[in-house]
């Protein structure tokens, strides 16, 4: 969990400290804390099990990753692209450790076993939903839910999966803000994959304004930097400028 | 050939309890999901990891953890002699034992038919590339973000001229009378890598093991080092504003 | 490479681009991207250079030891060169013996070296007849972003080029002699992306290519080798066009590599 500024007034229980942990480091005493997300205890110590930073939760300490990579949980809508076509399912990579299964029922239309390459083929984009993930990480995916569907055209970003909170921004900020300015139609997939339909310039600019968010996901006034940068690049799209603040 | 001399220095100017200059520098590769690029005195080392990612060939899933592929490659150049490119029986031996070190404290049951691929490259050899290989390998898995319990720094003793040594350089290892190559975890000091070959006493075995566990815990700090400057700057330049 | 399939998205966007004049790194059609060069890296090795191509990174290393001539040149020395793109640079390349796409660039660095003559090797000979010096060049793909081509001829000239020639080491003479270099061969490689030819091409760029052209120029900007490459096929005004480049860029290439 990430603490932004106006959480800490709150007084949030989740407290991620500037102090950068390496697997084994020790984060304190079992006698003052349990151990949180991405920490062990042994012998009376709690450990870092992952590098990232220190994270104080409620009475518990951890660790907050830094990078890292995406793992799917049941419920994420993600962008898959399609990279082997069977006769009764699609392969997806999702850009995670497990390639994703999409079943011909898990699909809003009706394909013949065997018809499944009419449909969708090898390169298309889809978004998708995680169904479901067992315990040994099988994964399930779907495109039956509202707004699920091929994508084309526009631009593909793919980013650290890690910063995709800070593209979407404190209750939706960020990306409300990238797509008032840019008038583009922008979908955040879970998995660091971030699709950008619109007019062309704008496309790119929200896109750069994407890779802005990412590569200073931490600093002070990131809105108001990314709303000057849009500026400077659209100037015309001042009007429809909405009021936000993070 | 004089190995160490009346003073106790040896050839190339260390005490027998001294181990080579160490520099590691972690997330060294654009591609990789974690690198790192290791010098111990005149070896040179860059290791890649990718993963956790489906693991291929299929036959070695395993459906209760993940698989720790480990590939050491010396590169043709690396040596004097030149060596011919390809995999070799001391190459899978030496993949394997550092595999098995590795699996130790990475947290396999998490990812449960996947894979982590290790890429060890030795780009030049002077005696320790396993060592050297191990400590980069835990470097670069740290750096890819995948949930370990420590890492495992790695360091030889060894023989040579009736000397106890720590950490031997090519001519020790060629000329000396024993090589012991020892991988730890730091936190438990438990043993993850343990290998001998030549001719010692028990008590030269047991001071020479003390003077590598001791080294050992040195070189874990350099590979903390290395790890927490790459994180720091990583962090700086997004420009850290929490607190 | 195996199983990298690139989104309909990205490759829509690169041609969309294209259509424009313009690249997803903001380059122009001709333009080669950041060249730096380090060489006498690995001690070891009596030679070296790791040279980066932009995010394309590549490491040679010469290895010189005497040995038997061929019969059919016997006061020639013997210049063998071997590429392996091995898993560390890239999640499509695979362990094992090198692949065919691994040979084929070793035998395209190769062909520019050996038939530009930048190695005189009448001076690699130690004693005609019987024994004259092996160079072997090795070149390992460490980070791969596209065109690999021009980022091994560049590391295996240049790593050539700082190598020294080990007579004394191997007592066959009173000190070691620089390589006998007589000229620079640089390739300068193109890809063919709908009509468009583009110089210097990345991994985005490359994986949706039809067509690939190498040219390997002299210091005098006359052609040395060639090597077309992928399934699709070029016109004869793209290789009027790729030769012009390969003369333009080979001379620009020359200065920043001294």
């Amino acid at each position: 969990m990430i603490t932004f500024k106006s959480d800490k007034m709150e007084k949030r229980s989740a407290r991620r400290t500037r102090e950068i942990v390496i697997p084994g480091d020790v984060l304190g005493n079992a006698d003052e804390y349990k151990a949180g997300e991405n920490a062990y205890e042994l012998d009376g110590k709690i450990r870092a099990n992952v590098i990232g930073t220190k994270t104080y939760t409620n009475d518990a300490v951890g660790v907050t990753v830094m990078g890292g990579f995406y793992m799917p949980v049941t419920g994420d809508t993600v962008i898959g692209i399609i990279n082997d076509v069977g006769p009764s399912n699609w392969m997806l990579d999702i850009n995670a450790p497990y390639p994703a299964p999409l079943h011909v029922s898990e699909v809003p239309w009706k394909v013949e076993f065997g018809d499944t390459s009419r449909f969708l083929t090898v390169g298309d984009v889809v978004l998708l939903k995680i169904l479901m993930v067992d315990e040994s990480k099988k994964i399930q995916v779907t495109m039956k839910d509202s707004g699920l569907r091929k994508i084309e055209g526009g631009q593909l970003v793919e980013i650290s999966y890690s910063k995709i909170s800070r593209v979407i921004g404190k209750s939706g900020s960020m990306i409300q803000m990238l797509k008032n300015m840019t008038d583009c139609r922008i979908f955040v997939g879970q998995n660091g994959r971030i699709w950008i339909d619109g007019d062309g310039e704008n496309v790119d600019v929200a896109a750069e304004a994407i890779r802005i968010i990412e590569r200073e996901s931490r600093s002070a006034n990131l809105t108001d930097r990314v709303r000057e940068f849009i500026e400077k690049r659209l100037p015309q799209s001042e009007e429809d400028e909405e009021e936000d603040s993070e | 050939m004089v190995l160490v001399n009346e003073d106790g220095i040896r050839i190339d100017g260390r005490r027998i309890d001294e181990k080579r200059p160490i520099k590691i520098e972690a997330g060294v590769l654009k591609n990789a999901d974690g690198s790192c690029y290791l010098e111990i005195g005149k070896n040179k080392v860059l290791c890649a990891v990718y993963g956790p990612r489906e693991c291929k060939p299929r036959h070695l899933q395993d459906p209760t953890k993940a698989v720790v592929q480990v590939k050491y490659n010396m590169e043709a150049y690396s040596v004097t002699d030149r060596k011919r490119p390809g995999t070799d029986r001391r190459s899978v031996e030496i993949s394997k034992l550092i595999a098995e070190a590795l699996e130790n404290v990475v947290q396999t049951e998490l990812y449960p038919r996947a894979s982590i691929d290790v890429y060890i490259e030795i780009l030049q050899a002077n005696a320790g590339t396993r060592c050297a290989g191990l400590t980069a390998a835990s470097v670069a898995l740290a750096d890819a973000g995948i949930p370990m319990r420590d890492l495992v720094p790695a360091i030889a003793c060894g023989k040579a001229d009736g000397n106890v040594l720590l950490d031997l350089n090519k001519e020790e290892d060629n000329y000396g009378q024993a090589d012991v190559p020892l991988a730890i975890v730091p936190s438990t000091d438990e043993i993850v890598l343990l290998q001998m070959d030549g001719n010692m006493t028990r008590a030269e075995l047991d001071h020479g093991l003390d003077m590598a566990f001791a080294a050992a815990h040195e070189v874990y700090e350099v590979q903390r080092d290395a790890l927490k400057r790459r994180y720091t700057e990583m962090s700086k330049k997004e420009g850290d504003s929490d607190e | 490479m195996s199983n990298y399939v690139t989104s309909q998205i990205k490759r829509d966007h690169l041609m969309n681009l294209l259509a424009e004049g313009r690249r997803e790194d903001g380059r122009q059609l001709d333009e080669v991207r950041k060249i730096t060069v380090e060489t006498g890296i690995i001690e070891s090795a009596e030679g070296s250079a790791k040279v980066s191509l932009g995010n394309t990174t590549v490491m040679a290393g010469i290895k010189i030891i005497p040995g038997a001539p061929y019969m059919d040149a016997p006061g020639d020395g013997v210049i063998t060169t071997g590429a392996e793109l091995i898993p560390l640079a890239h999640s499509t390349f695979e362990p094992g013996p090198p692949s065919e796409d691994a040979i084929e660039l070793a035998r395209v660095v190769d062909r520019g070296i050996r038939e530009s003559g930048m190695i005189d090797v009448k001076k690699l000979c130690i004693k005609e007849g019987e024994e004259i010096w092996m160079v072997f060049i090795d070149i390992y793909a460490l980070d791969y972003d596209g065109n690999l081509f021009d980022a091994c001829n560049l590391a295996a000239v240049c790593a050539l080029r700082s190598a020294k020639v080990p007579w004394k080491q191997y007592g066959k003479g009173e000190e070691d002699l620089p390589m006998p270099v007589t000229c620079l061969p640089i390739s300068v490689t193109e890809c063919k992306i709908g009509n468009d030819l583009i110089v210097d091409p990345n991994f985005d760029e490359e994986a949706i290519a039809a067509a690939r052209l190498t040219v390997t120029t002299d210091d005098d900007g006359n052609f040395r080798a060639m090597q077309k490459g992928g399934r699709g096929s070029i016109t004869r005004s793209d290789l009027s066009l790729c030769l012009d480049r390969a003369v333009e860029i080979g001379k620009q290439i020359r200065k920043i590599i001294g």
